[in-house]
């Protein structure tokens, strides 16, 4: 069975891409209205004026409460490294002017992720030789040839937004004397410096673009093959995949996302990282999966394969948040102020998505996706996984946020206009790509047996 | 009441059964129960049996066992014998919870899985001592027995039950006071 992309697909993802961009320009534009110091002091005044929401209250609460101005700024990377030789008026200059980066960073991660889970879940597909799920193949090749575009954008992001993101690239923050000097990051520069930043980030993105290139190549030679030849290659590279993949996307949270917060480190951080690209890839397999069922195709797909992708994405979210909270609890407990400043600043300043996103990940989840019979139904599983994606995303934000834009956030015109940008190009390539070849893998040994799949 | 007469089919294999079970279900028979030596995959359904509530009453229970935990710590901890919880000594349930979260966890997985096989073995009428309404101790080994009840129709179901592939058919009489 074919697929091609429909005109109206394509139209929504250009015009989502459009105004994406449209939306992102403006936010950068926006963000460089506040030029200088002066500016900024205008704005703080008049949103003083205006009793404006939590810009206020932060002003009030570094001023008039020294101590807990000191103990605030042991977390906040912007403080620390630059000692307190800066203003409060230029602190929030260089919130206002990284917030654009930062939205685009989110954005543009959280759609790779999506792409990169679904691959790491396809190799597991193929080095368990999992008999049930062969039918869905052709959906997550689709998916993941957003792997390398996606790779691409975040890298190209991060390259250009520098310092905007990652403050240990600020100019003499290695430098002993410097104003900038840092020594906690001084000492970790031999990992946390650009040249290595950027090798690192292309032997990650070119190990799974290549695994990536192989398998689907090997996927589509087996369709017309008479022999097993090329299933067992692809056998052979998913196991040796997983293996590299489990390595290099722990470094990738490490330099990508904690690095953010470089004083800060928490050693499950791969693994956490990992749990949110899983859950959020298959989810998205799912969501694609229905939807092609939806137009009539993917025949050979029945309820209980909707029901396994369903149960895993409720397995996946439980395994996220035993993670999340194996991370927060030992922090919380120890109570260590180098390691707790992190959880202090998102509880302070990020109360709703911090808390939204453990509801949006755990209890819907946890209570729409009990009970056996919820998810065999399409649209329930529909619906469960756009909560599970916005909570996703929300996660990404605090992964990010917090360390760029601190209390300055917003989910405004610059964070859904990169959300539109970044969909609507993951939309185009997966669903180019799904057009690209039969929906059937139709020579995979296991294929009778997963069309015969049925709980 | 009328001495029930049975009949039991016995198989060897449990692709074999789950056929049987579908042609003699087909023929509008009443299955009274099969004895299997492990659980056949999909048995239920064809027997036409009604879904398990078993789940429901595991969701019940890992309640309980949630609320328990909560209660317990909060008196334990907080209530009883106040404790310095990691050097926050705030006494305050909500500002300590983190701490009990992983006995919340504990706690409601190990009332749901003990009171679930309890509720399992005392809806099946298991419990101690009680002497075994297995007809055949072949089944706990590598036959597969299927019992029917008698109602005039003897022969009609012999031949039936053999054509399905049965290798052994025994009519018994069903003594009641066995349980």
């Amino acid at each position: 069975m074919e697929y091609k992309i429909s005109n109206r697909l394509r139209m929504g993802a250009i015009i989502m891409i459009v105004l994406g961009a449209l939306g992102v320009a403006y936010g950068f534009m926006d963000s460089h209205k506040y030029e200088t110091v002066k500016d900024v002091e205008t704005l703080l005044k008049s949103e003083a004026h205006h009793g404006g929401g939590h810009a206020e209250e932060a002003h009030g609460e570094s001023h008039s409460e020294p101590a807990s101005h000191v103990e605030e700024g042991h977390g906040d990377e912007a403080h620390a490294e630059e000692g307190h030789k800066m203003s409060h008026e230029e602190h929030v200059l260089h919130q206002i002017h990284n917030r654009p980066y930062s939205a685009l960073y989110v954005a543009a991660f959280f759609f790779f992720m999506i792409a990169l889970g679904v691959l790491a879940f396809y190799a597991i597909q193929y080095a368990s030789q999992a008999g049930w799920s062969p039918v869905l193949f052709r959906v997550m090749e689709g998916i993941t040839s957003y792997v390398l575009p996606g790779g691409l954008i975040v890298l190209t992001i991060a390259f250009f937004a520098d310092s905007h993101l990652f403050v240990w690239l600020k100019e003499g923050i290695t430098e002993v004397g410097h104003e900038n000097y840092d020594k906690l990051v001084a000492n970790k520069s031999s990992w946390l410096n650009k040249t290595g930043f950027f090798i690192r980030g292309a032997i990650f993105l070119g190990g799974w673009s290549l695994y990536r290139y192989f398998s689907r190549k090997f996927s589509i030679a087996q369709d017309s093959a008479d022999d097993n030849r090329n299933f067992k290659k692809n056998f052979r590279i998913s196991a040796a995949f997983l293996v590299f993949y489990i390595y290099t996307e722990s470094m990738m949270s490490w330099d990508w996302i904690m690095s953010v917060d470089p004083h800060w480190f928490s050693t499950l951080f791969g693994w956490y990282v990992f749990a949110s690209m899983f859950v959020s890839g298959i989810t998205v397999i799912a969501m694609v999966t229905i939807y092609l069922k939806s137009k009539g195709l993917l025949e050979f797909v029945n309820d209980s394969h909707i029901h396994d992708l369903a149960k895993f994405m409720f397995a996946i979210s439980i395994f996220w948040t035993y993670l999340w909270f194996s991370q927060f609890m030992l922090i919380w407990y120890a109570d260590i102020p180098e390691e707790v400043t992190y959880f202090v600043t998102r509880i302070e300043h990020y109360k709703l998505p911090f808390f939204g996103m453990l509801a949006m990940n755990f209890i819907f989840p946890l209570l729409l996706l009990m009970n056996s019979d919820y998810k065999r139904i399409n649209w329930f599983v529909i619906m469960a996984g756009i909560v599970i994606l916005c909570g996703h995303y929300l996660d990404v934000f605090n992964w990010i946020m917090p360390g760029t834009v601190v209390e300055r956030w917003y989910i405004g015109i610059p964070e859904i206009s990169s959300i539109l940008l970044f969909g609507g190009l993951f939309l185009l390539f997966v669903f180019t790509a799904l057009g690209k070849a039969p929906l059937l893998a139709k020579r995979n040994p296991f294929m009778k047996e997963s069309e015969h799949f049925h709980y | 009441m009328e001495a029930s007469k049975v009949i039991h089919a016995i198989y060897t294999d449990d692709d074999v059964l789950m056929s049987a079970v579908k042609t003699v279900k087909a023929e509008k028979h009443h299955i009274e129960e099969i004895y299997t030596p492990f659980p056949v995959h999909g048995l239920d359904k064809a027997m036409g049996l009604a879904p398990t509530r078993i789940a429901i009453t595991s969701f019940m229970y890992g309640c309980v066992g949630l609320t328990v935990a909560i209660v317990m710590m909060n008196f334990i901890m907080i209530k009883d014998w106040p404790q310095d919880i990691g050097g926050k000594p705030s006494f305050s349930y909500l500002e300590n919870m983190p701490a009990f979260v992983p006995i919340m966890f504990e706690l409601t997985v190990f009332f749901a899985a003990h009171l679930m096989v309890i509720t399992f073995y005392l809806r099946s009428r298991m419990w101690p001592f009680k002497k075994a309404e297995n007809p055949d101790p072949r089944t706990t080994d590598d036959h597969f027995l299927m019992e029917i009840a008698i109602h005039n129709n003897e022969s009609e179901l012999t031949s039936l039950l053999q054509e399905t592939g049965a290798v052994e058919i025994n009519i018994v009489d069903k003594d009641e006071d066995a349980h």
